[in-house]
């Protein structure tokens, strides 16, 4: 996947934080995040993911127009998406369940910012498992860049496909 | 940040990341991070498509949360990195504590930094996550 805008805004560094349990101010409050170090609100260390939000394929969000969605409505599934329909933010998802994920900060993710993304796959490899059945590894490694064309983020994601579900 | 002088190797930070998780706040992580994969929302399909018990937690969301603690430790910009393996799914009703041990104190381009160990349980004292991160210091 490419991201060619990744709009980092205050607003949904407040709904993130929000969602991870985190009422930090340095990630809602404008007037105490300027007296610190760090000159302005920031985004909390996963933020990263949420790049899904601007990725015009993300496969794992309905889309406007009725390609159909995979969810429950009338039935307990809708539409099945086609396999190629989409790409895959940020990690794992689009390859099954998330197995792994790293980051690497290079610099401060701030509000304001506007990144780039570019993703490119990493290794793949295969393990037997009791719970699962065979488990496919694939790796994707995500870089995002900032408006000054600085590298702010790497980020790693490994996706496992299972041959069963897993309901430990 | 944390100060050179004040810490050592073997020392731990650890809290409650969140008790009895609720739907909801897997909704909320849906929404803000726009992951809408129906089996962590939507019980209907993951229960009787997807073959699962329940609804689950993103494993993000985990990482997420775990990541408060962190950064509640380690002080804000402090991170180099963070990595970790979702080992074990999380579950609606789950409680989660999440822990950090100082496994490291080295240097890394010029600066402090030290090495994290990091574990998060579930109430059965079962991981959830495992992991590591590295983050700068004051000298």
């Amino acid at each position: 996947m490419a991201i060619d805008k990744f709009l980092v805004e205050a607003s949904h560094i407040m709904m993130f934080a929000r969602s991870v349990g985190d009422d930090n101010p340095i990630y809602h409050d404008e007037n105490y995040a300027k007296e610190t170090d760090l000159g302005g609100i920031i985004a909390p260390p996963t933020f990263a993911q949420s790049s899904a939000q601007f990725d015009p394929n993300y496969f794992l969000r309905p889309k406007i127009g009725g390609e159909g969605w995979f969810g429950s409505g009338k039935d307990a599934s809708g539409a099945k998406p086609s396999k190629d329909s989409g790409s895959d933010s940020g990690g794992g998802a689009a390859m099954g369940l998330h197995a792994e994920q790293h980051f690497e900060y290079h610099m401060p993710l701030k509000a304001g910012d506007v990144l780039t993304a570019s993703t490119k796959p990493g290794n793949s490899w295969e393990k037997e498992s009791k719970r699962a059945g065979k488990l496919k590894f694939s790796e994707s490694v995500t870089e995002y860049r900032n408006q000054d064309g600085e590298l702010v983020i790497t980020a790693t994601g490994v996706g496992v496909q299972t041959e069963r579900a897993v309901d430990s | 940040m944390l100060k050179e002088n004040e810490i050592k190797v073997g020392d731990t930070h650890s809290a409650i990341l969140v008790e009895d998780l609720k739907r909801t706040q897997i909704v909320q992580y849906a929404g803000a991070s726009g992951d809408y994969n129906p089996l962590h929302t939507d019980e209907i399909f993951t229960t009787q498509v997807a073959g699962y018990p329940s609804v689950f937690a993103h494993g993000m969301l985990s990482m997420g949360l775990t990541g408060t603690m962190l950064t509640n430790y380690v002080g804000d910009g402090a991170l180099k990195k963070y990595g970790v393996r979702f080992t074990n799914q999380v579950w609606p009703g789950d409680t989660l504590t999440g822990k950090a041990t100082i496994i490291e104190i080295r240097e890394e381009d010029g600066a402090k930094v030290i090495d994290l160990m990091i574990e998060t349980t579930n109430q059965n004292d079962i991981a959830v996550i495992t992991g590591n991160a590295t983050a700068k210091i004051e000298t």
